[in-house]
C-alpha cells in the first residue's frame, strides 16, 4: 500500500507551489488560486491520515468541512475582488493602497 | 510495484506538473483551466487514500462550484477586465521571482525535513490503529459511517458551518451588488 510519507511529500510540494504563487503573483485571482492549492494540500493530509480512523472518520469529515469553508472563502473573496476592480480599475494588490476617504 | 502504487505515482505527477504549470503560465484563463486538471487528479489521490466520498465532494464543490465561480467572475466582468488581467510579464525565472522561488524552495526543504523526522508511518496512534484493526480497508462501507458520524458526533460543527456558509453567501451577495448612485 501507499505509505503516509508519500502523501505527506506530495502535499508538501503542493503547499510550496501555492506559497510561491501567493508570494510572486501580482494578480488577485491568481493569489486566490494559490490559496486554493494550499488548502488542497491541507485537505490531502487530512484525508491521508483519516485512513487510520474508521470509527470516527474524523479526517474525512473535517476534510469535508474544509472543502465547504473553501467554497465560502472563494465566494466572499471574489466579491471583494470585483469591488476592488470597480473602485481601482486594477486587481494588482500592490496598487490597492488607499483607504476610503 | 503494485498497480495502486503506479496509479499513485501517475496521479501525484499529474497533480504536481499541472500545479507547476498553473503557477508558471502567463495566460490567466489557461491557468484556471489547468487548475481543473489539478483538482481532478487530487480527487484521484483522495480515492487512492480510500476516501471516495471526499473525492466526489471535491469534484462537485471545487470543480463544479469554485472554478465555475472564478470563471464567471472574470467572464462576466467585461473585456477590459480580461485585458487588464492578461498584461503582465510573469516568467518563472526572472529576477523579480527569485525571492519567491527561494522562499518556496526553503520552505519545501523544511517541510521535507519535518516529514522525514516524524516518520509518520511509525507514530504511536497509527500503530495502535493498525493493531486494533480500525484502518479503513478498500472494501469497507465508509460513506454510511460518515453520514452517521456527521449527524451524531459532528453535529455541532456541522450546524456551525451551515450558519457560517449562510452568512458568507449573504455577505458575498451584499458585497457584489452594484452601488446605487448616491
Amino acid at each position: 500500500m501507499i505509505s503516509l510519507t508519500d502523501f505527506l511529500i506530495v502535499s508538501a510540494a503542493l503547499f510550496c507551489i501555492g506559497l510561491y504563487m501567493i508570494v510572486s503573483k501580482r494578480n488577485a485571482i491568481q493569489i486566490l488560486i494559490g490559496i486554493e492549492l494550499m488548502l488542497n494540500a491541507a485537505i490531502l493530509n487530512l484525508v491521508a491520515f483519516g485512513k487510520y480512523d474508521s470509527l470516527n472518520n474524523s479526517g474525512q469529515v473535517f476534510a469535508l468541512f474544509a472543502i465547504v469553508l473553501a467554497a465560502a472563502t472563494t465566494a466572499v473573496a471574489l466579491a471583494i475582488i470585483l469591488n476592488v476592480y470597480r473602485r481601482y480599475k486594477t486587481i494588482d494588490p500592490e496598487e490597492v493602497n488607499k483607504l476610503r476617504d | 510495484m503494485t498497480l495502486v502504487r503506479v496509479l499513485f505515482y501517475v496521479m501525484s505527477f499529474i497533480v504536481l506538473a499541472s500545479a507547476v504549470f498553473v503557477a508558471s503560465t502567463k495566460n490567466l484563463v489557461r491557468s484556471v483551466f489547468i487548475f481543473f486538471i489539478t483538482l481532478f487528479a487530487l480527487a484521484g489521490l483522495y480515492v487512492l487514500a480510500l476516501a471516495d466520498f471526499v473525492a466526489i465532494t471535491q469534484i462537485v464543490i471545487y470543480v463544479g462550484g469554485i472554478l465555475v465561480l472564478i470563471l464567471f467572475a472574470f467572464m462576466l466582468s467585461g473585456k477590459e477586465t480580461l485585458n487588464t488581467l492578461q498584461q503582465q510579464n510573469n516568467r518563472l525565472l526572472s529576477i523579480g521571482r527569485l525571492p519567491a522561488l527561494i522562499l518556496a524552495g526553503l520552505f519545501f526543504i523544511v517541510m521535507l525535513n519535518v516529514v522525514f523526522k516524524i516518520n509518520a508511518d511509525n507514530l504511536n496512534w497509527i500503530k495502535d490503529a493498525v493493531r486494533t484493526n480500525i484502518v479503513i480497508t478498500p472494501n469497507a462501507l465508509v460513506t454510511d459511517n460518515i453520514g452517521i458520524n456527521l449527524m451524531t458526533r459532528y453535529l455541532l460543527p456541522f450546524e456551525a458551518i451551515s450558519i457560517l456558509l449562510m452568512i458568507a453567501l449573504v455577505g458575498a451577495a451584499h458585497l457584489s451588488r452594484r452601488e446605487e448612485t448616491e
